[in-house]
């Protein structure tokens, strides 16, 4: 099956009602096996017991900034390529990135105030991943507020290009400028420099939340196309009833 | 497991997260069923999609 084939929402439908159960119970294998993991990595020698926070806040950060680039990607699909799933794709995304990015803020701000001695900061890494929050927030009220779908579609796709600025910045933030945040630790040149102790629980977390997002994408998608579908049908209600 | 003097922000982290993925599990799930639900009442009332297909073909 190829990327055209998924163009037409009914082939879309069938694969995704196969695929779900699957993704659903991998998504739940994956969690179990990394809370496990997180509940039996030892302390960090100076951050203690806190560097559980981390299985959590780490992957939720890196989905914060992934759902924007799938999104951005979605939304080329809708500006350039007119793929009829594009905007479906962005639209149900929007909700899961916005979830995410406001988990990432909190547990963040929950693990900085043992270890920083405060819940906030308004430096580098911390302000530009509250933009990137408030960017999902105003993406969802501008699909809410623009009635035809069409129409949202363009408007939130140059939006999320524009927004799009933003993902370097909250990488490169932390060498770009002095922050209170940590420089990564995963992603960087000359690969981790965190202990196996603790990268590999990590790494399961990341691939677990990365399949739940995955899983929760796909349902939602399936969603917005059901809630077309009615709209469409309602349409021709109306129709109807006015001739 | 002894979490240490900083429990609490373990534990609000942990319940927070878990609490948020239950919410985006459940409106989803409730959103589905309402979808499916208006799709059945519009397939009551006599309508067909474009292509001919009954309104509750949802696969």
């Amino acid at each position: 099956m190829t990327l055209i084939d998924l163009a037409n929402p009914t082939r879309f439908l069938s694969l995704t009602a196969r695929l779900l159960p699957w993704l659903a119970a991998a998504t739940a294998v994956l969690l179990a096996i990394g809370l496990y993991q997180s509940a039996m990595a030892p302390d960090d020698y100076q951050q203690g017991a806190t560097v559980k926070i981390m299985f959590i806040h780490v992957p939720n950060a890196w989905l914060s900034m992934f759902v924007w680039g799938v999104m951005s990607l979605a939304s080329l699909g809708t500006l350039v390529w007119r793929h009829p799933l594009a905007d479906v794709a962005a639209k149900a995304a929007a909700p899961l990135g916005a979830s995410f990015t406001f988990l990432a803020l909190v547990t963040g701000s929950l693990w900085g105030r043992p270890m920083w001695g405060t819940y906030w900061e308004w430096d580098a890494r911390l302000t530009s991943v509250l933009i990137l929050f408030l960017m999902y927030l105003g993406l969802i009220a501008l699909w809410r507020a623009v009635e035809d779908p069409s129409r949202a579609a363009r408007a939130a796709a140059v939006l999320t290009l524009v927004g799009a600025i933003n993902l370097p910045i909250i990488k490169f933030s932390v060498d770009w400028w002095n922050t209170l945040h940590q420089p990564a630790s995963v992603l960087r040149m000359g690969g981790p420099s965190l202990d196996r102790a603790f990268l590999i629980p990590l790494l399961v977390m990341a691939v677990a939340f990365s399949l739940l997002f995955v899983t929760l994408h796909l349902a939602a998608m399936r969603n917005e196309i059901l809630r077309r579908r009615v709209r469409s049908l309602q349409m021709m209600q109306a129709g109807r009833r006015s001739a | 497991m002894s979490l240490g003097p900083y429990a609490p922000f373990i534990v609000a982290s942990y319940g927070l997260a878990t609490a948020v993925v239950a919410i985006l599990i459940g409106w989803i799930a409730i959103d589905y069923r309402r979808q499916k639900q208006r799709l059945r009442e519009l397939d009551a009332a006599g309508l067909v999609r474009r292509s001919g297909r009954s309104a509750v073909d949802f696969k």
